[in-house]
């Protein structure tokens, strides 16, 4: 069998895969059981079925007792009741189990997904997440509810009829069973191809997935540069490999599944033969004969089912390694066994020595330096000095690859993440605010927070004045990401949410670029009410949110090229001094 | 098999704030069978007419095949083994060999044409809505999450392709099996047929009560998934923010719910069609116990032969065994409708801005001139007035600068230049031509706009800066970059410009991803350079380098930039203040100042206030 696309090698195997995707359905085990059994009944049922018929015919009809006749039709009549009643519990059962399955699986996710470290996101890509969450976690659903249900629906009805017919007659039977080893090696070569292609399929449509939403993301860029053209190209490139693979897919399926019914539709032919012969040499009836073929009739019925289900299995398997590789991952950042929670008495922030990379990129390199309780500290440098690296490193987003950090002299390894980042508040420099009210948005670190609260933090961030002269006020709706609002107004709400948490840090990383210097200036005099009490961070470009802090770090490369007060750095730092001189040149030139 | 995933309570949704545009299309209760919506989807199995056909032919030789079998193994019994004939049970048993060689060769070559087809049609679909997302104007992303309209593209669209390609074989099939079967019975004995299909009203009755039903059900599936998808694509979006606030725990319980709602819609909906499938088995049963009680008193009357009783019987069987699956195929139809549904609103939902019909291309030899007449304009009915009467003329070549307090309009006059929105009132023209009249394509090839919020696809870093030039060469991408002053941060990776931006543009530094598409605007060498806060994360030194070399780049174009950092706008030719939707000053910096206005005050704030460093005029 060949496949002209390179397919990558499994990295574990398929039954295990499997098995680990049934290990799922063990809280749901009493709905998968009594579904199982509901459907040994079923088939009972249907066994009896035609020979109630059978028997209605001859004693009823033929001898003419009517009121068998009735009796039986009766019977017949609330058999299929009581089994559209049974069957109705075993799809329901099936069905929840199954959807369950889904349900956990999703839970599972997305609850990995919002404990990965910033690391995994900076690589992770948003659509190839969704693809896995959704269609994969669709055919592990798939899986187990359904498929399994009719490969094992299948398995009984064989095997009972395999029983008949050994029963019957075994030599005949043995010729009919030969078929399945047969069926079996066929089943495990097409799957041993099929996996891999399935994977490789999904892998395509999680492209297609990001291809989407990068494109959804970035409307505003596509539509500046008038290349929507160009984007629809792109799609249709990945749209063609996706169907280009779908399609081998579809040809290998449509060679190879028919060809399981044709094997055994083959065998029946050679019980045929072989009976005929033994019938014509007196050594079986024809009534046997005719029998036997009925039965090697309902013996390959299942062998259709199977056909169509194999390939749902070896997608299933498939997509298991792809959620089961987002499953598997650790966190980077991880809490120590034992670890505490942490207590902030004065909020003294050390860096000792800290040196970071992102994987190969060094970015900080010895970086020493004590904030005393309550100081501001600000830093200040160039585009990719490593600002927003260093205080990235204080909510342990990443671990320094050298040195560490303390808080009130504990290393902030040691102690629980969720005390250390409940006790920080933070303005990341890009701003994101979900779909939700305004309300919401500024309540996010704080869901509890009383409405007086919440406005106080809207007024300390300078915020309340917009927000209540905004459609409806606080329950106005915010766009994703907050595309409805400006972005001085989108900054405002993100100090708010901030502010509101009342951290006993706060660091505040470029938190005001797109504000004009009126209101950041009104929000500096509100911070430096709420700021007492706080050890702060600040990060800015603009020199009027610097100068005042009780220390400033001037960042170069990665390493702190000078420190000090304003004034000091005036005099001892070249870099601080041009960067003073260059913000101020446009009071010179008028 | 179906993507069938559900969802959650339409109005429930938790982040539920921008619900009635965010996909939480309702659940209306529609006709049984709409049949615009199958008409519609059927066109799109038009193109392939001849695999179909194909197909149907396929269907016809394995429909024959089929019923060929059984016959050669009856001759096989009754001719060759009963007269002890071996040569002729080998011969039979080739035939019979050979057909079932042949019916695999049929169900092969059908099976291929059909999923075939299927994958065409759904990667049709699939670029067909992508096409019409780039129609959309902004005002839909606006108001549309991502992940609901990703759902769109690729869960709904998958559930119509079961029902496009095996559903329509199917159908047709047992349909025509079925009046095969029909016209039998009417022919064996039109007293038991006619007795049968007594039971077919209460099937159409059955089948009518479920697909009522079933509709809303499967429409909740698809808004319900849509949901799920559009929460996870925010929390995945939103993870570092999440994880700042330590709200791990509260997103889940958000998510959650959805989920829940979700594996709950499709429960439901699916637990219809375990009460319909077995009703429609109760109906086939009952028929068979309708002709049995009317068939045995006939065949005591002898009004009808028992041999015609036993065969009728089996006829009767065999007769409600496609209708089960046509019963079957109506989930199958259902879901897709609900699908198809979701898929044709977003095909219709007409783009806000539009070309006129005769729009012109608009070319421009030189800076063109950009007026601004009384204009009105908000984003969306119902929302506050944004610009109210904005009167505004840059001339040609001119560098005017917008200031003003945040949320003053600034970004909405560079969104109306470029036309994303329509204004409400007034015009905005170029040239002395309104915006309106020329094609939004031309319009914005002419203009290079750095947005305010600095996005970058993922993919090397070269290929984002060529985005608006895709044949640029690397020697202009590279004159970009050292323009905007990303050279520099770029040649320090060892990757160079082939770097990957990962997506969010995560590993670069804010700043730099200002830099990137600031030199991705200047590549496409635009008539009109609009920078809406460009460098608000740059740091001072390297902005006044990039001013230097812009100053070079504002000759010949005309340009807007908007700026807090006054420092930015230092070179403006003009500088308006903007307040309150319209602009209340302009002039250049000096008679600002002098005037004392607006602008004076911003300036004193900015270098004169509390704040003023010792070295101020050093
Ligand atoms: N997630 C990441 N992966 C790899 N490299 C990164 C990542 N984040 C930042 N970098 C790189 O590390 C360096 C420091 O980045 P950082 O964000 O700390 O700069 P910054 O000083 O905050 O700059 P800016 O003023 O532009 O915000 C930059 O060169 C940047 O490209
Ligand atoms: N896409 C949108 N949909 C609805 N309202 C919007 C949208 N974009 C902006 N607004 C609103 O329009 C008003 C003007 O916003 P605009 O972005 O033009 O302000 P701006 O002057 O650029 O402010 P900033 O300096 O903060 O960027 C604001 O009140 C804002 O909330
Ligand atoms: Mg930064
Ligand atoms: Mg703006």
């Amino acid at each position: 069998m060949h496949i002209p696309i390179a397919t990558p090698r499994p990295t574990s195997s398929q039954a295990r895969l499997l098995l680990r995707c049934f290990g799922y359905l063990r809280p749901h085990w009493k709905l998968t059981a009594g579904a199982y059994l509901t459907m040994l009944v079923i088939d009972a049922f249907n066994m009896l079925n035609p020979q109630l018929l059978r028997w209605t015919i001859d004693k009823g009809i033929l001898a003419g007792d009517f009121r068998l006749l009735g009796l039986a039709s009766l019977a017949l009549l609330g058999l299929v009741i009581l089994k559209g009643v049974l069957t109705y519990f075993q799809g329901r059962w099936t069905e929840t189990a199954s959807q369950n399955v889904a349900y956990d699986l999703r839970n599972e996710l997305q609850r990995k997904i919002t404990l990965l470290s910033f690391s995994f996101h900076d690589q992770a890509q948003a659509g190839d997440l969704l693809s896995r969450a959704i269609q994969d976690v669709e055919r592990i659903r798939f899986l187990t509810g359904r498929a399994t249900f009719r490969v094992a629906e299948g398995v009984v009805m064989m095997l009972a009829t395999a029983a008949v017919m050994i029963v019957m007659n075994p030599r005949l039977a043995l010729l009919a069973v030969l078929a399945i080893p047969l069926l079996a090696y066929q089943s495990i070569r097409f799957g041993r191809v099929f996996r891999p292609l399935s994977r490789l399929i999904q892998e395509q449509l999680a492209a297609l997935t990001t291809r989407v939403e990068q494109n959804l993301r970035g409307a505003r860029v596509v539509k500046t540069f008038a290349q929507e053209e160009q984007e629809i190209r792109r799609f249709e490139d990945e749209n063609q490999r996706w169907f280009e693979l779908a399609s081998t897919s579809a040809r290998l399926q449509a060679v190879h599944m028919p060809l399981l019914q044709w094997i055994a539709n083959i065998s029946s032919v050679g019980i045929l033969l072989y009976g005929g012969m033994l019938v014509i040499n007196g050594q079986l009836t024809i009534g046997e004969l005719v029998a036997f073929t009925t039965y090697m009739g309902q013996l390959v019925s299942p062998v259709r089912y199977l056909g169509m289900i194999l390939p749902a299995i070896a997608m299933a398997a498939a997509s298991a390694e792809r959620i089961f590789d987002i499953l598997d991952r650790a966190p980077e950042v991880r809490e120590q066994p034992g670890a505490r929670p942490l207590e902030i008495c004065e909020g003294r922030v050390r860096f000792e020595n800290v040196s970071f990379a992102y994987g190969q990129n060094r970015v900080l390199r010895e970086i020493s330096f004590e904030a005393q309780p309550n100081q501001v500290v600000a830093l200040l440098g160039p585009n990719g000095s490593g600002k927003t690296s260093i205080v990235n490193l204080i909510p342990r987003f990443y671990d320094p690859t050298e040195g560490r950090i303390c808080i009130d002299g504990t290393d902030i390894r040691e102690v629980t993440l969720a005390s250390l980042r409940g006790q920080i508040g933070m303005v990341l420099q890009e701003t994101t605010l979900f779909e939700a009210s305004i309300r919401e948005n500024i309540s996010f670190g704080r869901p509890d927070a009383s409405e007086e609260e919440i406005i106080a933090a809207a007024r300390a961030a300078q915020a309340h004045d917009f927000i209540v002269q905004s459609a409806n006020g606080y329950d106005t709706a915010v766009g994703e990401r907050g595309v409805t609002l400006s972005g001085g107004q989108k900054q405002r709400l993100a100090i708010a949410r901030a502010l509101l948490t009342d951290p006993r840090i706060l660091i505040l990383d470029d938190a005001t670029s797109s504000v004009d210097s009126e209101t950041e200036h009104r929000i500096q005099l509100a911070l430096e009410r709420v700021m007492q009490g706080r050890t702060t961070f600040v990060i800015a470009h603009r020199l009027s949110t610097v100068q005042r802090a009780d220390l400033i770090l001037v960042l170069e490369k990665g390493r702190i090229a000078a420190r000090g007060q304003h004034a000091e750095l005036l005099k001892s730092s070249p870099l601080y001094a041009s960067i003073c001189q260059q913000q101020l040149k446009g009071q010179g030139r008028n | 098999m179906g993507f069938g995933i559900g969802v959650s309570n339409p109005g429930m949704g938790p982040r539920g704030a921008l619900d009635s545009f965010s996909g939480g299309e309702e659940d209306r209760r529609g006709a049984v069978f709409n049949k615009r919506v199958v008409t519609r989807m059927l066109a799109y199995l038009r193109p392939y007419r001849r695999q179909m056909t194909l197909a149907v032919l396929t269907m016809l030789v394995i429909t024959a095949l089929t019923l060929l079998t059984p016959y050669l193994l009856k001759l096989a019994i009754d001719q060759a083994i009963t007269h002890g004939d071996r040569e002729e049970l080998i011969r039979l048993s080739v035939y019979t060999a050979l057909a079932y060689t042949a019916l695999y060769g049929a169900t092969a070559v059908q099976q291929y044409l059909l999923s075939w087809v299927g994958q065409r049609v759904l990667a049709n679909l699939r670029s067909e809505l992508f096409a019409h997302l780039q129609k959309l104007s902004l005002g839909y992303h606006d108001t549309h999450i991502v992940g609901v309209t990703v759902s769109r593209v690729m869960n709904d669209v998958a559930a119509i392709n079961e029902l496009l390609s095996q559903g329509v074989i199917t159908l047709a099939g047992d349909v025509l099996v079925l009046a095969g079967i029909m016209a039998i019975m009417l022919s064996m004995s039109s007293y038991l047929a006619l007795l049968a299909f007594t039971v077919l009203p209460l099937m159409v009755l059955a089948t009518w009560w479920f697909s009522s039903r079933a509709r809303g059900a499967f429409r909740r599936t698809r808004t319900s998934v849509a949901r799920v998808v559009g929460d996870l694509a925010e929390d995945i979006s939103g993870v570092r923010v999440i994880q700042a606030f330590g709200q791990e725990n509260t997103s889940q319980e958000r998510f959650n719910q959805v989920n829940e709602a979700n594996r709950d819609a499709n429960i439901s909906a699916m637990n219809l069609s375990f009460i319909f499938l077995p009703a429609i088995e109760f109906l086939g049963v009952l028929a068979t116990v309708i002709v049995l009680w009317f068939g045995g008193q006939a065949v005591a009357r002898e009004a009808v032969t028992l041999g015609t009783l036993v065969a009728f019987l089996s006829y009767v069987t065999r007769f409600f065994q496609p209708v089960q699956e046509l019963s079957r195929m109506v989930t199958t139809l259902q879901s897709a409708m609900a699908g198809g549904e979701q898929v044709l609103r977003l095909l219709d939902t007409p783009p806000e801005v539009q070309d006129r019909p005769g729009a012109v291309e608009l070319t421009l030899d030189g800076a063109p001139r950009i007026d601004f007449e009384a204009v009105d304009f908000r984003y969306r009915p119902g929302l506050p007035i944004v610009l109210s009467g904005l009167d505004l003329s840059i001339l040609p070549g001119q560098t005017v600068a917008l200031v003003g307090a945040t949320g003053a309009g600034k970004s909405s006059i560079a969104n109306l230049i470029a036309r994303f929105y329509e204004v409400e009132r007034g015009a905005v023209k170029i040239n002395g031509v309104d915006v309106r009249d020329v094609t939004q394509t031309s319009l914005r090839r002419q203009i290079g706009l750095v947005p305010q919020d600095a996005f970058l696809f993922s993919g090397s870093i070269a290929d984002n800066i060529r985005y608006g030039r895709p044949d640029a060469t690397d020697a202009e991408v590279e004159q970009a970059a050292r323009l905007a002053n990303a050279h520099e941060f770029i040649s320090a990776r060892p990757e160079g410009y082939q770097t990957l931006v990962q997506e969010g543009a995560a590993n670069l530094s804010v700043g730099q991803r200002q830099l990137v598409c600031i030199a991705r605007a200047i590549l496409t060498d635009p008539r009109i350079l609009i920078l809406d806060e460009a460098t608000s994360n740059v740091d001072s030194l390297t902005e006044a380098l990039i001013q230097d070399a812009l100053r070079a780049l504002f000759q010949g174009r005309t340009s807007v930039v908007i700026a807090h950092r006054l420092s930015t706008i230092r070179n403006a030719d003009l500088i308006c203040v903007v307040e309150g939707g319209r602009v209340v000053e302009q002039g250049r910096h000096a008679e600002l100042l002098a005037r004392g206005g607006a602008y004076a005050a911003l300036y004193q704030r900015q270098f004169g206030g509390g704040g003023q460093p010792e070295a101020g005029h050093s």
